[in-house]
């Protein structure tokens, strides 16, 4: 019989279902308990603990929060947030193997090193190339035979001609406007100079010019800042009974490797502790042998979220976080001016 | 971007059959809010729903091509009739998921403050 405070708190995982998987906790819903929304106990419940946090990733626990605010910073990070990308594809030359359209879409999802806060949203059909919206790039690149090729039956690509694979690196900025001055040429290219964009053999050539413009991943997955952000709640593995010697091994199989460990008892049996909820994965795999569905209990803790969030290479991941925050925080305030707006008239 | 006279809120005028109530004062309001999807809708429908005067409260997205919801929001009528303001309600949960959002940022750029340093050494 699960307790008033495990239904609120937790999602409890059986073989067949999930069972408590909404909060319901609002006014009203249990008697004896007040559930309105107040801000210093949130403030004081409140708990975020990095991890770790490098320029490429972070994982971090947020606990206290509801899942449809986590959810929000989540989707926010994923769509919503904006960055710079190739939109635009002019075409001088391309007698490579792969059609224009293939080519563009590959230039496309190349990730960019710059500050997208930096540039302006440009209107959708504006054609001018401005110093405050725009980023341009020269991509030219001919291949040739290598007149100094060893010729001693070695097939590599790379060693018998010159720029036989094309690769981010060939990528050129070209500054327009007062860019040159406003930007260094270290901030502004491709993150990764070794993406291979296309391979040449002689007398192919590829002769682009490549306009960037900011975009939200919500118009194209390729003006996404993140290569993906994501959490899961804690798990929590509650041991009924002991289990001991041959089952308690058993037991540890069925959980990802690390969750149980065995330790000595004092009578020299070796009992089953659960020892890293948090590396488990939640097969609920134990739940489908007859000898232990019984002795545990699998749930998942509902306020305690694991966050990880991966960055494309433009923008560190804890400042992606950050932005998420503030861009929700916007939406309130676009919403509040029109209320208040309204109101008034 | 959108021009200063873009409508994103727009608030459904009150079918009561017996008089045009104003909207600002109603007890019972549909909002329909444009170029906005779960991310506002769920959060802010879960700000409001904590609130101990709110007797419903629900958002749903009419067709997935378009990007507005349609938000509703019933407060709870007291014995002697009055009811809080539909609108307030909405304005007040805009404020609260907002001073929600702003407690987070702080104890985040607090944590990866301590973290960095914590590195450092």
């Amino acid at each position: 019989m699960t307790s008033i405070n495990d239904i609120r708190t937790k999602i409890k995982l059986e073989d067949t279902e999930l069972l408590n998987t909404t909060s319901t906790n609002f006014p009203g819903n249990y008697p004896g308990y007040d559930d309105r929304l107040n801000l210093e106990e949130f403030k004081k419940k409140l708990q975020i603990q990095i991890l770790n946090l490098n320029d490429t990733t972070t994982e971090f626990d947020i606990i206290g929060t509801d899942a449809s605010i986590t959810n929000a910073f989540r989707r926010i990070l994923i769509a919503e947030l904006p960055s710079m990308a190739i939109e635009k594809v002019h075409i001088t030359e391309n007698s490579s193997v792969l059609p224009d359209d293939v080519l563009a879409h590959r230039l496309g999802l190349i990730p960019l090193r710059a500050d997208a806060r930096l540039f302006v949203d440009k209107a959708p059909g504006d054609t001018r190339e401005c110093e405050e919206d725009t980023l341009i790039f020269k991509l030219k690149v001919i291949c040739k035979k290598n007149p100094k090729a060893i010729a001693d039956g070695n097939d590599d690509p790379k060693n018998l001609y010159i720029n036989s694979s094309v690769y981010t690196e060939h990528m050129e900025w070209i500054p327009i406007g007062n860019q040159a001055t406003k930007y260094k040429v270290e901030d502004i290219g491709p993150v990764f100079n070794d993406i291979l964009i296309v391979k040449l053999r002689p007398g192919q050539e590829i002769d682009l010019k490549l306009v960037c413009h900011k975009g939200i991943g919500r118009d194209h997955a390729k003006f996404s800042p993140v290569c993906t952000a994501s959490y899961r709640l804690m798990p929590e593995i509650i041991l009924k009974e002991p289990i001991y010697d041959q089952d308690a091994e058993e037991l540890q199989k069925c959980f990802t490797q690390g969750v149980i460990e065995l330790e000595d008892d004092k009578n020299g049996r070796r009992r089953a502790v659960v020892a890293k909820p948090r590396l488990d994965m939640c097969s609920r795999e134990a739940l489908r042998h007859p000898e232990f569905k019984d002795c545990i209990e699998l749930n998942k803790i509902r306020d305690h979220f694991i966050f990880s969030i991966e960055s494309a290479g433009a923008v560190p991941p804890d400042q992606l976080f950050i932005d998420a925050i503030k861009l929700l925080m916007s939406k309130c305030d676009r919403l509040l001016q029109e209320i208040d707006g309204n109101t008034n008239n | 971007m959108q021009s200063n006279d873009y409508i994103k809120l727009q608030v459904c005028p009150v079918d009561d059959s017996t008089s045009s109530k104003s909207t600002v004062g109603a007890a019972n309001l549909s909002f329909i809010i444009r170029d906005e999807d779960h991310t506002l809708g769920n959060s802010l429908r879960y700000v409001i729903m904590k609130n101990p005067a709110v007797d419903f409260c629900g958002y749903t997205i009419p067709h997935p091509s378009e990007s507005k919801i349609n938000f509703r929001i019933q407060s709870k009528v007291n014995e002697d009739s009055t009811a809080v303001p539909a609108l307030d309600i909405f304005r007040q949960g805009l404020v609260d998921l907002k001073q929600m959002c702003s407690i987070v940022l702080e104890k985040y750029e607090e944590n990866v403050k301590n973290f960095k340093e914590m590195e450092t050494n």
